[in-house]
């Protein structure tokens, strides 16, 4: 379970990213953020497990308290909650299997890291993982040699190999064509069924939202404006909260998802030439 | 067209510090009075040089290849050991690797002092702690390396994709642990490149050193030199700069075939 208690983010130049946030959040819920750029979305994520400080309230996960974690807790905390990110953050040049089992360094000290001793067990989470999001055939492969939807699922492999009961995912499809969102929404969906993790995801599409989330969070300015069922977010229920602004804005995410698709094959095709 | 209109936006500014160095390229060959008269005048000296030049004194071989041999294994030796203390300590001399500002100033600071040193003065200095031979040289070649590597080091780690970085950090990894997995693969093939490319630099910089006393075929060359057996100091010179050109070659190939 994850409690937020009157949690405020300002910035150090003074930009309010959070007002008085307050939010429980059982196990096993799968959770859509939406709202506009600037909203909060990405601040509140990343709070939760602390990339960035709050700078008043407490955030409690599991009944233990992150905001005041010292860094060894922090460390033990944060091996239970997994992060996707918008841009995959792989390691580019490293193969997909050396990218999923650093899903497990939180289990590992320093001198085991700087030796590559990874354990049997560790190779089988790997190769099981790696299966779940249908990549096997990858597992040698470097990784900017996949596409950008592959790529974010070797991301998602990396999550599930780290064991985490909470999955923080960052804009995760934004770089991706419609068809490929998909399949990575999926993948969320089969790991919160499944395995019965907690799914919050940050995300621009209100479609995607409504179509696999349990309960939608809607922010503006840092403050929480919508929070209920996925069926309850109507279009003339987020039409009253935003204005026409928050569908226009998906219009202009799937153009740019498209570019960002043709520019990144039209990069491989290079790159296949040279 | 105006000038605005087109990509010459820094006109002035260009043709400005053009006209500078130029100026400050004439000031400065006044203050040291170059002369370019006395090239000319001195073409005898040059001639009797040239003459012992063209004849290199082959017999003088054999007694060359101890020497050449102690000149590579004093460049692998030194860069070897500049190159395995410049990696560490250029990850704690950036601010991505360390977050601690301090730490970095510290690094950085040192990393300027060691390339202040000139490499001759570098050796002078290690021919009065240790003495004369190879192991003095070895030391000068590693500092020396340290300091131009280290620098190149943590250049490339700040240019850096810091994504990894926060993936390794959101998953409860410590510091040492982003650096070894999320910094060093990215960097890897810079720090053998740079390793390369020093020891081609660290060949030449080996006979100089020689002169001072560091051991290696800088050696016979003072020695030759100081006799006047420009046979000898030709063959050297030979010898050299087919040592450097087979360490580009090799270089060149690992270059392409491993890295």
């Amino acid at each position: 379970m994850i409690e937020l208690k009157n949690v405020s983010k300002t910035f150090p130049n003074g930009v309010v990213g959070l007002n008085n946030i307050n939010l429980t959040i059982e196990q096993g819920e799968f959770i859509c953020i939406i709202g506009l750029s600037g909203a909060g979305k990405s601040t509140l994520l990343r709070s939760l497990n602390r990339l960035n400080d709050v700078s008043e309230g407490e955030i409690i996960i599991n009944g233990e308290s992150i905001t005041h974690a010292n860094s060894k807790e922090l460390r033990r905390m944060r091996r239970n909650i997994g992060m996707i990110f918008q841009q995959f953050n792989l390691v580019r040049k490293n193969t997909v299997q050396r990218n999923v089992i650093s899903g497990r360094l939180g289990y590992y000290n320093n001198w085991q890291t700087l030796l590559g001793l990874f354990s049997k067990e560790d190779y089988q989470r790997t190769e099981d993982a790696l299966e779940k999001v249908g990549l096997s055939d990858k597992l040698k492969v470097r990784s900017d040699s996949l596409s950008g939807g592959q790529q974010q699922r070797v991301s998602i492999a990396r999550t599930i190999v780290q064991e985490a009961d909470i999955i923080l995912a960052d804009e995760p499809v934004s770089a991706l064509d419609p068809v490929t969102s998909e399949t990575v929404m999926n993948d969320f969906k089969r790991l919160n069924e499944e395995l019965k993790k907690t799914i919050i995801i940050n995300i621009h599409s209100v479609e995607l939202a409504r179509r696999y989330a349990s309960r939608i969070i809607g922010m503006r300015h840092g403050e929480i404006v919508f929070d209920g069922l996925a069926s309850e977010a109507t279009d003339q229920k987020l039409n009253e909260i935003y204005g026409k602004a928050i569908f226009e804005n998906e219009i202009q995410d799937s153009r740019e998802a498209l570019e960002a698709e043709i520019e990144h094959r039209l990069q491989q095709d290079v790159s296949t030439e040279l | 067209m105006k000038r605005k209109d087109t990509i010459h936006d820094h006109l002035f500014k260009q043709i400005g510090s053009s006209l500078l160095l130029i100026l400050l390229f004439l000031a400065a060959g006044q203050v040291i009075n170059a002369d370019w008269t006395e090239v000319v005048e001195n073409r005898k000296q040059a001639a009797f040089f040239l003459e012992g030049f063209l004849q290199p004194e082959w017999s003088y071989i054999d007694r060359l290849l101890e020497p050449m041999i102690e000149t590579i294994s004093m460049s692998i030796s030194g860069t070897f050991l500049g190159v395995i203390t410049a990696v560490p300590a250029a990850f704690l001399g950036t601010n991505l690797v360390t977050r601690n500002p301090v730490i970095t100033f510290i690094f950085r600071t040192f990393f300027s002092l060691i390339r202040t040193i000139p490499n001759l003065l570098l050796a002078a200095l290690f021919v009065a702690i240790i003495g004369i031979g190879e192991l003095t040289g070895v030391l000068t070649i590693a500092v020396f390396t340290f300091g131009m590597v280290s620098q190149l080091i943590f250049a490339s780690i700040e240019t850096i994709d810091i994504g990894p970085l926060e993936a390794d950090n959101s998953i409860g990894a410590t510091r040492f642990q982003i650096a070894v997995n999320a910094v060093w693969p990215q960097v890897a093939h810079s720090v053998y490149a740079y390793a390369l490319y020093s020891f081609e630099v660290n060949i030449r910089a080996s006979a100089v050193l020689g002169y001072v006393g560091a051991g290696g075929i800088g050696v016979m060359l003072n020695t030759a030199l100081s006799f006047m057996q420009f046979g000898r100091v030709s063959l050297i010179i030979l010898i050299i700069l087919f040592l450097v050109f087979l360490t580009s070659l090799i270089s060149e190939y690992i270059r392409r075939e491993v890295i």
